[in-house]
């Protein structure tokens, strides 16, 4: 947890974590029984393990695992040259051609739907899916952009100043979603991290979902 | 907030960096290079920028290499070859620098035969610059992609035996390769005749007039250009007669380990430095070199330019 917050609130622990994940894929089941013609696209970095998860849960029901890709937005950021010295690239991984298939979109938490805009426009460069649809774990509002999500685990919602922390037993040791507030006393900044990352990480830049 | 991984305004040297910026080049590259592969080779990145790509000498590779690295990133590219400009009609390196200063570009890359022209226009300018290629001294982004290439083939740096073989004394890239390897950990070997060896090269590695003991047992083998264009002296008898005393063949590459590579910077002398059956052969890996080429530069211009003006 980046110093100047606390928890204020536990919105999952690991269990409903875990069913939430799974009546996601079942929704996703329901409006594409053919798993065969879609693909998840996960936008790093925790939207990965989650479109994985995903796709071993598909698996289970159907028999068949859509293909799992990895998508780096940090080339198409709208703010890369504000948010401060070169983020680090981790690249974008698309195992196979999108063409005429439907992609679902998975991260962890939307929020301004600037992260999402900047998917768009690199899946594109790919490709020209038949549709792209979004799944997300958290959706906490204040969007900035008109986009929205077509799967969503849990609808809340949260102040400006709030940070809703994904934590997942791949990068963090543990399956956890938490509200954070700003402690009292620390001044807020003028551009309001979407997110922290936490679970003793060295404090990254925090993104604009 | 986390450091910058690369935390210099210009790229002037590879003598200057720390291991540590060396692997943020390394590891930028890697990511980006899948950008070369896609249907669509262009990201937004670098939109709005504007890069000068300086050139007073003649360059296939590097050039060609910067400029499609600046367009895939969606960079601004303009190209200037000295041979139709008005360094023709006796205008000074600073003039010609500041002048295109004046059209504000982000950045200078530039390509020039005497050594510390990049650092010069470095204390100058206000653009960033980088370095193609200072007289003798540097050619940063070819030690660069030479260390990406082996340490895609070889999955690691440290400990590789690597031989350096040619024309030693008019090499920018061998000094550039120099520092990059042994700081990285790998294990150089410099091989040229005598006349070719330029005095106090054997403080930075080990050196050997033999190329044969050069290549023995080497990991890799880095093939240098006979700069004739550079050659003022009588250095050798023929050119006949380097080729069969310094020239890789195809004997010589037996005596390297099985899994050996072997680099060039190009532009190669065939029958020369390098027989052509070993240039062509199933060690080589000149043709990856190129491609890398692209990724390296596309990594430099990212550092430098991507994210907030460095202080």
């Amino acid at each position: 947890m980046p110093p100047a917050y606390r928890e204020r609130q536990e919105l999952m622990d690991a269990e409903r974590l875990s069913r939430t994940l799974a009546r996601m894929a079942h929704e996703i089941l329901e409006r594409h029984p053919d798993v065969r013609g879609t693909v998840l696209v996960g936008v790093r970095t925790r939207g990965v393990p989650l479109a994985r998860r995903l796709a071993a849960r598909l698996r289970e029901a159907t028999g068949v695992e859509p293909p799992v890709g990895a998508l780096d937005i940090t080339l198409y950021r709208d703010d890369l040259t504000t948010v401060g010295p070169q983020p680090v690239l981790k690249g974008t991984d698309i195992p196979t051609s999108i063409d005429g298939r439907t992609v679902v979109l998975v991260d962890d938490v939307l929020f301004t739907g600037r992260t999402v805009r900047a998917a768009l426009d690199e899946l594109i460069d790919f490709g020209r899916p038949a549709r792209i649809e979004l799944a997300v774990l958290v959706d906490r509002g204040h969007r900035e952009l008109p986009i929205h999500a077509d799967y969503a685990g849990r609808t809340l919602t949260t102040t400006r100043e709030e940070v809703v922390q994904v934590l997942l037993e791949e990068d963090d040791g543990q399956d956890r979603v938490v509200l954070l507030e700003r402690t009292a006393g620390t001044a807020p900044r003028t551009r309001t991290p979407s997110r922290a990352r936490g679970g003793g990480a060295p404090a990254k830049r925090r993104r604009r979902r | 907030m986390t450091p910058p991984s690369y935390p210099h305004r210009h790229l002037l040297g590879i003598e200057p960096l720390e291991p540590a910026h060396i692997q943020a080049v390394l590891d930028t590259a890697d990511a980006l290079r899948e950008v070369l592969d896609r249907p669509i080779k262009k990201v937004p990145a670098l939109r709005g920028k504007t890069v000068v790509n300086l050139f007073y000498e003649p360059s296939t590779r590097t050039r060609a290499s910067f400029e499609v690295a600046e367009k895939v990133l969606s960079a601004d590219s303009l190209s200037i070859s000295t041979a139709t400009s008005s360094v023709q009609k006796g205008e000074t390196l600073l003039d010609t620098a500041k002048n295109l200063e004046a059209m504000n570009p982000d950045m200078i890359v530039i390509r020039h035969s005497a050594s510390g022209a990049p650092h010069f226009l470095a204390r100058h300018c206000r653009s960033a610059i980088v370095n193609a290629g200072d007289g003798a001294h540097e050619h940063p982004t070819q030690a660069l992609l030479d260390a990406l290439t082996l340490r895609q083939k070889k999955g690691r740096l440290e400990g590789l035996r690597v031989a350096i073989v040619g024309d030693l004394m008019h090499s920018r890239v061998a000094r550039s390769n120099v520092w990059l390897l042994t700081r990285m950990g790998a294990r150089v070997v410099l091989c040229a005749p005598p006349t070719l060896m330029p005095p106090g090269i054997e403080t930075l590695a080990p050196v050997t007039f033999d190329i044969d003991e050069a290549v023995e047992g080497a990991d890799a083998i880095m093939m240098l250009r006979l700069q004739q264009e550079r050659m003022t002296g009588g250095y050798f008898p023929t050119v006949r007669e380097y080729h069969k005393h310094f020239g890789l063949t195809e004997q010589r590459v037996k005596r390297a380990r099985r899994d050996v590579l072997i680099l060039h910077p190009g532009p190669m002398n065939r029958g020369v430095e390098i027989a052509s059956e070993v240039a062509d052969g199933p060690y080589s890996v000149i043709l990856d070199q190129v491609t890398n080429g692209v990724a390296v530069r596309m990594a430099v211009l990212y550092l430098l330019l991507g994210g907030t003006e460095a202080a």
